[in-house]
């Protein structure tokens, strides 16, 4: 429930960043005074200095460095390769050809990165050289931030950020705290206090500053932002004093000072040691089934290239095994070539013959698919229906690279709270002793005054319970960690709660805090301000109330629940602790436990958040004792939090019942229908909550998780206690099997309509036994694999209960199961980030807490109901639009690089290239490039608002259907035909021998003959309107733009060449294209055999669609063609379709 | 990467920061243009290849194609050609004492005739070809040797060729003019027809030997160094090429603005053919202007001056005589593809009728899950 996430947080990166132990530490001299002598001797380290460098590059290391960092990528290495192996031997192409597209992919890259890096110089610079105050000799002195050195003490004024990691050391406040945002760290915006070192507090001018004299030991830089310890050292008095530093006191890099006038601190982190710097390393990628599935393709076009490359140089030698035909008397070798080792002449025959066939793995097609995803994305941030007003948010991409994988999602790991639910928690209710209490009226975050707005439900209770109904009010208003956040006037302070007027709210990372404290308020408890360690709570009489806070047990995921302690002001002492109600039960000794539990209970199963008080009155003695405890803990250098939670462990104990809260937590709009969506498009969805497993189950029936008709499996620590484990899950297994047998079909086509579903609940402490490898047989091994069988066939599972690492071990085992899901995580808080990170795409919701959710997201969205239209349009629109993207692309170059393969059979394996070099180098970059890009951008084979009202279409494109191997195998085997069309169809038509004797075709009425270059030309016309008309034939979705670039490239191609062949070029040392092309265009043959290749080609393919659609249509296609024949009647959804009835076929 | 998300970060913590003090302008800036290209609603034809759809497509292609392949092949029947092999492979063929003794260095050339019947006249302008079988012009090492540049006139590449030339590059340390393989290899055969008539006189047939090329290479490509003036002088200091009987700027003695490098038969020869066999337009003969055919049917006698040798690496050459139509040569390969595929395209437009009529209209009428 998360009362305070700064334990959790440090639970989740010590997962992320993995345990360390930082052994080392460093030694700081405040202000670069050296500690008398006699103390321990401290090696002075090195520090670096403050300059912050996050640019990558220098002017002098950048060619080289960038070359470098951009050829470890295998495909620009390939190029490389190809490119130099050009320039080494003596190959049929021009190294041109592939070093022209190569240098510009190059270049392109590099003026990029070139940029930014120029752009992080600049930044660096300026927050290099910004000034910063430095006391030096008892003066303020200004210096340039990058000259900041380790143990300077900084002067910060008010809305400045930090320069370096800082330790606080006094403030302008009096209680010596300050208030901090981190937005540009974390992006929580909400103040944080912060406090200074308590011997230091009251030195609060340059001069007092200076005369500290003190050392500051603590643990070497490290990334984790919300863990820190050290020790300072004072050696002022004639005993040197120690005290301990805590998170508490460090003030990050790239924090703001806020509502504080001035501080001084001393730096103990700078430069690229800060915090900051530490954890802005690049995340480990992510990458997408379809890119794997390149990734294969690729592999199997590198096999053929080199198979076909080395077919080529066997035929070449076993043909030339006749002398005559390798060196007729008109086409001798030079006389170095003829002594050339025969060894050397094959290899070279075969790198060759890989440069004339490389143009099969094309560069483009990297930038293509780079640029397709990159532009892509931003259809998701302009999405208006994915903005939100309320919060004036719209998408966001992290990164691109996951486009097409939203498509692919079988498994939806989502949060509950602030994902499913608003996380605008309400005050409900609450129950002391088993009298129920409501404020009446909800006005929201007004303050309604007086007593008048309670209300009890119960009879009235006795003076005892009174008693204790006060107490029960007085810790709702002491234990929590809620600031109170003032207008800025000057004496808002005094009189703005007072008056009831919303002159000051209530800030807390936890939006139960808030909702709590507002609901005091609200029974007529105000808690005003915590000032000079005093908290003061204005009581149902208008009176002040003051009680010291004395000690802060924050809340953690794992203990679940807080305690604080109080001094009142007679003196007595207090142990207040609320928490979850496991965490407070066992704990208890006293109180009406059972009726609480009963309302608790009650409570749970209205899907409200419940939460128990207690407390436990302490002595003096006791409480000295509790000092001791926790000062031992806090000043152990290692394993703090370890020993602070056995130290919390032992305090919080022998409580006394109060009663308990009950908050609401509504669920967001549309997240039932989103679910609803999701379930038909067949994912899975699994709720993983901390929640408890009632209030988490009224969740999912509300939000239709699980329906009336759900069968209901539980795993739970309450089944577990009465069988065994094993037990449960073979009964468990048995009961989903047998069901199973009959409908493995039925749950994957249609809908999933009438057939029993499951639904399994499951809690953490189950779980982790589930998962926890048992030592005693290999049974273990089976329980996962059971566990895993029966949630294959639930359609929604939900974990209560879960700890935030428990979250991304379940993403990870069902990762990992054998039929490798793609899964999907989304959450919106700190806790969810393991989660996120760990699942295949991780979407963010811009919620309530914080936005450490968004920032190590794939992708952000302001609401859950977003999601529907993140899957459903864009998923399925860009994994249809990339998978025709790769399929095409090998497509293509299969048509264009075929040809010049068959005709080495008819060259004398001779490595004679069938195209000029112009067309080898521009058909992937600028004939074909076009069309295939804006397709990949913006094709809608189904409109946008089928798909969002049909979500069952998702099905058609689960499993990377468009990507399999026998649709791989058909686009090559498409590709092979056209390319033996278009080959012997020039062939017959210039060859005369094999029809009849017969005569010189493709002749003018001049009679003139036509030569190879020209044989080249017809195969490569034909090849590139065949290419571009398939992808029409494939457009299911004409814009302007579709027609601009379709019609525009092959309009460039033929002006292109009409201009290549028109001029003799000066810079070229070959004129072979001199008006090939015109002289083609000049012979009718020519005209009628290229409509005929083209029509050939076309052929087979549109045969196959229209056949397939007819007699085997998918469900996709059934909708296409059922909104076609919808056209005729009126209907504002297919309004934009019916310009389709003028424009048909 | 580092740098560049610590960039987009800090820029993000302004953004939130922003908005959470309700800045109106931070909220407006964040909302996406409703435009048309941005929300993906551009307005669209959206075409489905249905069975219904296509079908007319296939009819209509079906019903051009056909009588298209019809014509072709007509006119493509029409055209009269003959063709005759003179290699002298065996023992009784006329050039066979030719083929078989050739030598390099003979200075006599060796004189051989055919002789043959035309059954049918041919009408019209008349196309002489010669035709190599198994010559590979298209081999890499051999489509390379040459240098656009020297035949282009320029002089600096005259007297230093292009590497690409080698080994036909220089000779006796001079340069070669015309340089390469391609050059060096140029047909020289000399053929000449004869017509025998009724009472058994020869008369030489007028073969035409200007307009073979293309204009544009008789004109721009190809350009003798120095103009068309003295061409001895202009190809002064360089060699003929290795298998050549005269200089190139002799390689016409009847007409001076047929030498050098404009030499028609050499342009033509330097079009590298794309085939291992293929002809090559030789002469024209134009059609007389009475109303008697061009060549008249009866006897002729090919006289051959044998200068080519083929048989080492197996080859042959033939003299094919060819009257054209408006679609050219004679080819029936496209009449008879047209043909094919339009009659394919007829028959799927069939089967896709049947098909549509029996799966279109189902599908149409069942029940579609909205």
């Amino acid at each position: 429930m998360g009362m305070d996430f700064s334990t959790l947080r440090t639970l989740i990166s010590r997962y992320c960043v993995g345990e360390e132990n930082w052994v080392d530490s460093r030694t700081v001299y405040i202000g670069q005074k050296e500690p008398p002598p006699g103390t321990e001797a401290f090696i002075q380290q090195r520090f670096p200095d403050n300059r912050i460098t996050s640019s990558k590059y220098t002017f002098w290391n950048f060619i080289p460095k960038n070359m470098f960092e951009q050829f470890r990528r295998v495909a620009n290495f390939y190029f490389l390769i190809i490119f130099l192996v050009q320039l080494i031997i003596d190959t049929p192409t021009s190294p041109i050809t592939s070093g022209l597209p190569l240098f510009f992919v190059i270049t392109v890259t590099a003026i990029k990165q070139g940029y930014e890096d120029w752009l992080r110089h600049k930044a660096d610079n300026s927050v290099n050289q910004c000034p910063v105050h430095v006391v030096q000799h008892g003066k303020v002195v200004r210096k340039q931030s990058r000259k900041l050195r380790v143990g300077d003490v900084v002067l910060v004024k008010e809305d400045e950020s930090f320069p370096c990691d800082l330790i606080l050391l006094s403030s302008s406040r009096d209680d010596g705290t300050c208030f901090v945002t981190t937005a540009s760290l974390d992006g929580e915006s909400s103040h944080k206090t912060y406090y200074a070192v308590q011997d230091t507090k009251a030195y609060n001018t340059e001069q007092e500053i200076d005369s500290i004299h003190a050392t500051i030991e603590c643990e070497q830089p490290q990334p984790d932002l919300y863990k820190f310890v050290g020790r300072i050292n004072f050696y002022m008095d004639s005993e040197p004093v120690a005290r301990p530093l805590g998170s508490e006191n460090l003030l990050l890099r790239g924090a703001t000072l806020k509502n504080t006038e001035f501080i001084y601190a001393v730096a103990i982190y700078t430069g690229m040691e800060t915090k900051m710097a530490l954890n802005y390393q690049s995340k480990s990628q992510k990458r997408s089934a379809v890119e794997k599935s390149m990734n294969a393709y690729l592999v199997v076009y590198l096999c053929i290239l080199i198979s076909k490359a080395i077919v080529n140089t066997v035929m070449k030698y076993v043909w030339q095994a006749d002398p005559n035909r390798d060196e007729p008397w008109y086409n001798e070798r030079t006389e170095t070539e003829r002594q050339r080792h025969i060894v050397i002449r094959a290899f070279t025959d075969f790198l060759a013959f890989m440069v004339l066939f490389n143009y099969i793995i094309p560069v483009s097609m990297y930038v293509t698919v780079e640029m397709q995803k990159f532009l892509g994305s931003y259809f998701i941030m302009w999405d208006d229906e994915m903005f939100d007003e309320e919060l004036g948010e719209r998408a966001m991409v992290n990164t691109s690279d996951l486009n097409e994988e939203l498509g692919q999602v079988e498994y939806v790991f989502t949060d509950k709270t602030g994902t499913l639910t608003e996380n605008n928690m309400e005050f409900i209710e609450c129950c002391v002793d088993g009298h129920v209490y409501v404020p009446h009226v909800i006005c929201n975050g007004q303050v309604m005054p007086g007593a008048a707005s309670m209300d009890m439900i119960d009879t009235s209770p006795g003076p005892d319970a009174r008693e204790h109904e006060e107490l029960f009010f007085r810790a709702l208003c002491l234990c929590h960690t809620v600031q109170v956040k003032e207008e800025e006037t000057v004496d808002g302070i005094k009189h703005g709660i007072h008056q009831g007027k919303s002159t000051s709210f209530y800030i807390s990372s936890s939006p139960d805090e808030v909702a709590l404290v507002e609901g005091m308020k609200r029974l007529g408890f105000t808690y005003l301000r915590l000032k000079d360690s005093h908290m003061e709570i204005l009581n149902r009489e208008d009176e002040i109330e003051r009680f010291e806070l004395l000690e802060v047990l924050t809340f953690d995921s794992v203990r679940r629940r807080m305690s604080v302690i109080v001094r009142s002001s007679s003196g007595r002492l207090y142990l207040f602790c609320k928490g979850a109600d496991s965490a407070i039960f066992p704990r208890v000794i006293s109180g009406k436990v059972d009726q609480i539990k009963a309302r608790v209970e009650h409570n749970a199963v209205e899907g409200l958040r419940t939460l128990c008080v207690a407390y436990r009155p302490l002595s003096q003695e006791q409480y000295q004792e509790v000092c001791q405890l926790l000062n031992g803990a806090k000043l152990a250098l290692q394993d703090r939090d370890k020993r602070l939670a056995e130290a919390y462990d032992l305090i919080e104990k022998d409580l006394i019942l109060l009663g308990a809260t009950a908050v609401e937590d509504r669920l967001q709009e549309k997240a039932a229908d989103t679910i609803e969506s999701l379930h038909k498009a067949g994912m899975k969805v699994w709720v993983l909550t901390g929640d408890k497993m009632e209030t988490a189950a009224a969740t999912c029936y509300a939000s239709k998780l699980f329906h009336r008709n759900t069968q209901i499996l539980e795993l739970t620590t309450k089944r577990t206690e009465e069988q065994s484990l094993h037990d449960v899950l073979f009964d468990l297994s048995r009961t989903v099997l047998r069901q199973h047998g009959g409908m493995t079909r039925d749950t994957f086509s249609g809908l999933s309509g009438d057939c029993t579903d499951y639904g399994l609940i499951i809690d953490g402490a189950t779980l982790s036994a589930v998962l926890r490898p048992s030592h005693e047989d290999s049974n273990s091994g089976n329980y996962k694999e059971i566990f895993l069988e029966i949630c294959r066939n639930c359609s929604a599972v939900l974990c209560c209960r879960m700890a935030p690492l428990q979250k991304a071990q379940i993403v990870k085992l069902i990762k990992a199961s054998k039929e490798h899901p793609i899964t999907l995580a989304i959450g919106d808080g700190a806790n969810d980030v393991s989660m996120i990170l760990e699942a295949h795409v991780g979407i963010g919701i811009m919620g309530k807490e914080g936005r450490q959710a968004a920032r190590n997201s794939d992708y952000a969205i302001p609401k859950f109901k977003h999601l529907k239209k993140m899957l459903l349009v864009h998923g399925h629109y860009y994994y249809i639009r990339i998978s025709e993207l790769v399929q095409y692309f090998f497509y293509k170059n299969v048509c264009f690089i075929f040809p010049q393969f068959l005709y080495q059979f008819f060259c004398g394996f001779s490595q004679q290239p069938l195209y000029d070099t112009a067309y080898l180098t521009l058909y992937n970059i600028s004939f074909t490039s076009l069309p295939i890009l804006l397709y990949s951008l913006i094709e809608q084979h189904i409109n946008m608002d089928i798909l969002k009202k049909d979500p069952s279409l998702y099905r058609d494109i689960a499993k990377n259907s468009l990507l399999r191997w026998p649709i791989f195998i058909y686009w090559t085997l498409l590709g092979v035909y056209d390319a033996i069309v278009m080959f012997f169809g020039a062939y017959f038509l210039f060859d005369n021998t094999t029809f009849t004797s017969n005569g010189q075709l493709m002749t003018t009425n001049t009679q003139m003959m036509f030569g190879n270059w020209t044989f080249g030309t017809l195969v490569f016309t034909v090849l590139v309107f065949t290419v571009t008309f398939k992808l029409a034939l494939d457009t299911h979705y004409w814009t302007w733009i579709n027609h601009f670039v379709i019609w525009g490239s092959l309009i460039f191609f033929v002006v292109f060449s009409l201009l290549w062949g028109g001029i003799i070029w000066p810079f070229l040392n070959y004129q072979r294209m001199y008006y090939v092309f015109m002289q083609m265009l000049s012979s009718g043959p020519a005209w009628l055999s290229i409509i005929l290749l083209i029509a050939a080609s076309l052929l087979p393919d549109v045969v196959k669609k229209v056949i397939w659609r007819a007699l085997w249509p998918t469900t996709t296609e059934r909708i296409q063609t059922k909104r076609r024949c919808l056209v005729s009647e009126p209907s504002t959804i297919f309004m934009l379709s019916q310009t389709s009835s003028r424009l048909s076929f | 990467m580092m740098a560049s998300s610590y960039n987009a970060k800090e820029e993000d913590g302004h953004h939130s920061g922003a908005s959470s003090h309700g800045g109106a302008g931070a909220v407006k800036s964040k909302k996406p243009d409703n435009t048309a290209f941005k929300q993906q609603r551009l307005p669209a034809w959206q075409p489905i290849l249905t069975a219904g759809t296509v079908l007319p497509a296939f009819f209509v292609i079906g019903l051009i194609f056909i009588p298209i392949g019809i014509g072709l092949f007509v006119s493509s029947n029409n055209i009269k050609e003959f063709e005759i092999d003179y290699t002298g492979v065996g023992e009784s063929s006329p050039c066979h004492s030719c083929a078989k003794n050739f030598s390099w260095n003979s200075t006599t050339p060796c004189l051989c005739s055919v002789d043959f019947t035309l059954e049918q006249p041919f009408e019209s302008n008349v196309f002489m070809y010669y035709g190599l079988s198994n010559f590979y012009q298209n081999h890499r090492r051999y489509v390379k040797s040459r240098d656009d540049s020297q035949l282009n006139g320029d002089r600096s590449a005259l007297t230093s060729p292009s590497k690409e030339c080698e080994p036909y590059r220089t000779s006796e340390g001079l340069p070669i003019a015309p340089c390469g393989a391609i050059a060096n290899s140029l047909f020289n055969d000399t053929l000449e027809l004869y017509h025998i008539d009724a009472n058994g006189t020869s008369n030489s047939i007028p073969l035409v030997k200007k307009g073979i090329a293309w204009w544009t290479d008789k004109h721009v490509k190809f350009r003798n160094p120095g103009g068309n003036g003295n061409l001895t002088v202009a190809f002064q200091g360089t060699n003929k090429p290795v298998n050549w009987r005269r200089p190139v700027y002799e390689l016409d003695p009847s007409d001076s603005e047929n030498n050098g490098f404009i030499n028609e038969d050499f342009i033509v020869w330097m079009r590298t053919a794309a085939l291992p066999t293929f002809r090559k337009l030789y002469r024209i003969i134009q059609k007389k202007p009475s109303s008697t055919p061009t060549l008249p049917s009866g006897k002729y006698v090919l006289n051959i001056t044998y200068n080519y040798p083929v048989l080492s690496f197996d080859g042959r050459k033939r003299m094919i005589l060819s009257t054209i139509s408006w679609m050219g040569g004679k080819n029936p390969f496209l009449g008879i593809a047209y043909i094919t595929v339009g009659s394919i395209c007829f028959f799927l437009g069939v089967v896709l009728l049947i098909i549509h009529h029996k799966y279109d209209t189902r599908n149409n009428s069942a029940d579609i899950p909205n």
